[in-house]
This record gives structure tokens, sequence and C-alpha cells, in this order.
């Protein structure tokens, strides 16, 4: 057995140790972002793919960089943006029933009051 | 390792330690955002050191690198406007789809090392093979089972368990025919072998979902999961990239571990799930005392004054409710009980969605706050004084006969609804859970069953509610 072999494996061993102790303290709440969130994780496939490009010589190579490229970048983005996107939406209070006190302040706010007392420059 | 890939490994070591940072920042739902950005730029980092790893090898060719970016864009939009649209009752399918490409773009790396060695004449590789042989298995398997378990999920493939005769003699021939030509890699290269394989264990993929029932995709989802993380692990071997392995072994114990936390809130085993069981036809024995029992039936007026009078309310939501999208009219219909005065919870069972912590995203996104969605195990003990227990289109989950042996959801750890002062259960007919099960709750005396579809209930509910107290 290689060295090279047998760091790859204690590295493997002790990684998987490390997951089941972090992975195991997710509280069930969030094990859907969570599955999200190793799904975008597994995305480093994508570092895999790019490689296949060192070597890529021929048609063979150049399809299956391509097909590796667009599988594992669709993985990182997608699995990245809808974790954020449910994660969002966890709130420890329910959000507030007047929006217009929040309005005051910030540029948005000030527009959207603009429109609601009519003197919006888009005047909806 | 030469000087200047020992720094990039070292990078890719940074970016296994921000995975593991960003994971750990997950066990809060105060710190998951934070956790999923600090996880993101470790993924930033390693493909920006790819890049200089690959600039500096010179060997990329002009077409290899229109190649990979052009991929690379195309793929990321695609991801970009599927989890911008999805639907939050869709999340599973999504899920699975990037499991699928996970697993798939896995496989690829392996092939594609294999073809690149095979075509050099160096033959086979050593001890690489071992890893390039499971990084094909399980990373084809995935990607055409994640597949299914998708078009099972989103509808285009029946989710109801597709058994036919000889099914599993053709499971076991190509599990067979896959292993053998894995176990032939080792002393030939041969790349139609590879073929065989990869063909074998994209069919064994199909067949090993096919037969799996709508009701345990949670197990299935993480199951592949777990898979596709091994696969990736694998292609780490493959490649000898520390980043890969350590990410893929992340994700495989976080699929793991969701795989038996499912299957232990089934209280059935994996092998019971893979071989099929639930709602195949031949289990749907009937409990006996049900049939002279009788069912009492509840009208919206009585409800609210039930639901408007109480000092404790649960509310136990089952994939039902997101089935008739009536997650919003839920939580219209709990904060106008909480603005009562009224502490109002959420009891959820890990399997009340279609993945693991479905029915909490669910809820979020119907603006619940967090802290009030309770696990089985915290919420059990206070149904015992609670004045209502609201079922809405949880079965199973909430069946007391799980509590004796002898049927077909003995020992499934259920929630203790029965416990409560009255229940109240919103449910369109009184039709089976998905074991075929009569639910003995619907036939306690304290029980009223409220039949409508959740959605409409709700909205009658909030105004039966608003008329009694406004």
């Amino acid at each position: 057995m290689s060295t090279a072999l047998l760091t790859d494996l204690t590295i493997f061993i002790l990684a998987l140790l490390v997951g089941i102790e972090v992975i195991g303290k997710v509280p069930a709440t969030l094990h859907t972002p969570l599955m999200s969130a190793t799904n975008a994780i597994h995305g480093i496939v994508l570092v895999g793919a790019l490689l296949i490009g060192v070597t890529a010589h021929n048609v063979v190579g150049y399809i299956i960089a391509f097909v590796a490229a667009i599988f594992a970048s669709a993985n990182v983005v997608g699995g990245y943006v809808v974790t954020g996107r449910m994660l969002k939406m966890f709130r420890r209070k329910a959000p507030e029933p007047q929006p217009e006190v929040e309005s005051l302040n910030g540029h948005k706010g000030l527009r959207g009051l603009a429109d609601k007392i009519g003197i919006g420059r888009t005047g909806s | 390792m030469s000087g200047f890939t020992g720094y990039i490994q070292l990078v890719y070591v940074l970016t296994a330690a921000l995975f593991v940072v960003g994971l750990h920042l997950m066990n809060s739902p105060a710190t998951a955002r934070r956790g999923n950005q600090v996880a993101l730029t470790g993924m930033v980092i390693a493909v920006i050191a790819t890049f200089i790893l690959m600039i500096h090898a010179g060997t990329v060719t002009t077409t290899g690198w229109i190649v990979l970016l052009t991929g690379g864009l195309i793929g990321s939009a695609i991801g970009l406007y599927a989890a911008r649209s999805v639907q939050m009752t869709a999340m599973p399918q999504l899920v699975s789809a990037f499991n699928s490409v996970g697993g798939g773009a896995a496989a690829l790396v392996a092939i594609y090392g294999y073809y690149d060695a095979e075509s050099r004449g160096g033959g086979v590789l050593g001890t690489t093979t071992v890893f390039t042989v499971l990084d094909v298995l399980i990373g084809s398997v995935t990607f055409s089972g994640s597949i299914i378990a998708a078009g099972k999920l989103q509808g285009f493939i029946p989710s109801q368990p597709l058994i036919f005769k000889g099914s599993r003699l053709i499971n076991i021939g190509l599990a067979v025919v896959a292993v053998g030509t894995g176990a032939f890699l080792f002393s030939t290269a041969s790349l139609p072998a590879m073929l065989v394989l990869v063909l074998a264990a994209l069919a064994f993929g199909v067949m090993m979902v096919l037969p799996i029932g709508g009701a345990d995709m949670p197990v299935v989802i993480s199951l592949l999961n777990a898979f596709t993380g091994t696969a990736v692990a694998m292609a780490g071997f493959v490649i000898g990239n520390w980043a890969l392995i350590v990410a893929g072994a992340l994700v495989g114990a976080s699929g793991g571990i969701l795989t038996k936390l499912m299957a232990d809130a089934m209280n059935r085993s994996l092998a019971n799930i893979i071989v099929g069981g639930f709602g195949t036809g031949d289990s749907a024995v009937a409990v006996a005392a049900a049939a002279d029992a009788h069912v009492r039936s509840i009208a919206a007026d009585d409800a609210a004054i039930q639901l408007a009078y109480a000092s404790k309310v649960i509310i136990v939501p089952g994939y039902g409710l997101a089935a008739a999208q009536a997650q919003h009219g839920v939580a219209e219909l709990a904060s106008l009980l909480e603005d009562r005065g009224i502490e109002v919870s959420y009891a959820i069972h890990p399997v009340a969605g279609r993945m693991p912590g479905h029915m909490n995203v669910l809820l979020a996104e119907a603006n619940v706050p967090y802290p009030l969605l309770k696990e089985m195990d915290e919420i059990n003990p206070e149904f015992a004084r609670t004045d209502v227990a609201l079922v809405i289109g949880a079965n199973d989950v909430t069946n007391p006969a799980a509590r004796r042996p002898g049927n077909e959801i003995s020992g499934m750890p259920i929630l203790d609804v029965d416990q409560a002062k009255s229940i109240i259960v919103v449910k369109r007919s009184m039709g089976h859970g998905y074991a075929g099960l009569e639910n003995e709750l619907y036939y306690d005396p304290k029980t009223s069953m409220y039949f409508a579809d959740a959605k409409k209930a709700m909205a009658e509910l909030t105004a039966a509610v608003k008329t009694l107290v406004g």
C-alpha cells in the first residue's frame, strides 16, 4: 500500500467521523436545508470535472468534460442558491405585521412610502 | 508532490475545513445561513485554486477551455433557474436531481480517468482501480436511481411501488453483472467492460428505486444523498484530491445519518424498504376493532369553539397539508389563536414530509416561527396537557395501533395525539394512510372528524373563529 493511498484513506475515515459528529448536532428542523447544503458541497466534484480538461485532447475527452462540467456546476450553483433561499425563511419571530414603520428607514422603504402617499415617480 | 501542487493541495485542505465549519454552523437556524456562506467560500476558493492549477499545468487546450467554461455556464444557469423557481413542496425532487447530477459527474470523473489511462496503454493502475470501479458503480446507480426518485416525486413516474414478475431476478442479475465486470477490470484493462459496468449500474439504479413507494421517499432520498457523497469521495481517491475526499465523506456521513433517522422513524429496516413492502396490495389487513365503532363528525362552528376556548393547541401537520397547499391557511389560523393568548405549537413527525425536515421548511415558508416547530420527542409529553390537537393531513404517524404488536406499523414511533383532551382531525374522507390501515384515533370518543379539504377547512375554521371572537 502506497503512502499516498494510506494518507487518502486516513483523511477519508477521519472526515467521516468528523461528519458524523458535526451532522449529528443539526436539529431536525434544518434537515432539509442540511441535505441541500450537503448537496451543494458534493458539487466539489466540479474540481474533478475541471481537471479532466488537463488531459482531455480528443472528442471523447471533451464530451465527458462538457457533460461533467454541466452536471457539477448545476449541482454547486443550484445547491447553494436553494439552501440560501430556504434558510432565509427560517425566522425566530413572525414577520412584523406593520411594514410602514419599518419602511421609514432605507431607500426602498422611502420609495414605498412615496408611492403610498402619491408622490412617487411612478405615480402608481 | 512538487512544491506548487503541494500548495494547491493545501488550499483544498482549507476548503475542506471551511466545509466542516459551514456544516457545524448549521446546528442552529440562527447561524445556518452563515454556515451556507462559509461553505460557499470554501467552494469558490477550491474552484479558483483549480483554475490556477490548470493554467500552471499549461496543457488545457483552447477547445478544452471552451468546453469546460461553456459547460460550466450552462450548468450554472440551469442550477440557478431551478433553485430560484422551485416550489418548496418540490424540494425533494430538486434535491434528488442534484444528487443525480452530482453522482453522474463523479462517475464521469472516474470513467474519464479510466479512459485516459487506458488510451495511454498503461494498463490497469494498481490500487486506483478499486476506487475507479466503486466510483463508477455508485455514481451510476445514484445517477439513474435519483432520476427515477425525482420522477416519482414529480409524478411523471407512478409513485406506487412498481414490481413485476421476475424483477428481483433481474436485480440480482444486474448486480452480478456489475460486480463481476468490476472484478474483471481489476485484472484486465478493457473499455468495453467499463461500458458494461456503467450500463449495468445505471439499470440497477432504475430497478432499485422503481419498487419503492411514495411514503418511503424520505429514506430513499437520504440514501441516494449518502451514495452521491460516497461517489464523490471515491472520485477524490481516483484523482488524489483531498477536498473531494473530505467533502464526499461529510456528505456520506450526513446522508447515512439521515437515512437511519428516517428508517427508524418508520420502524423499518433499510433492506425492508429497498425490497418493498408498504402498499404492495398483499398487506391490507384492517384492524378488526374498527368495524363496529363509529365516527363523530364535526362542523366548522363547533370546531372553532373548541379551538377558540382552548388554552393549549397542538397542530399536527402531515403531507396531506402540503398536498392541499394549506400551509398558509394553517399559519393564519394559528396566529389568530395566538393573538387570543392561546399557546400554539406544531408537532412534526420525522417523516411528515417527503424528505427529512420537509414539513419544517413548508411551515417556515408560511411564516411560522421556527421555535414553534417541535420534534416528536420534545412534544409527545405535552399532549397530555393539551386541550385540542388539530390533526391535518397526517394519518399513520398518529395511529395508536403502532403501540400494539401484530400490525403493519407496530413499533413505529408515533405522535401521542390520543393523549390530548380532545382531537380534531381534518381529513377529506375515511381513506387509509400508506400502511393501508384503519386509524384507531378516528374512533376515539375524544376525536371529532372534520371532513373537508385541508385548505378549505383552514379558511372555514379561521372565518368561524373570527366571527366567534370578533
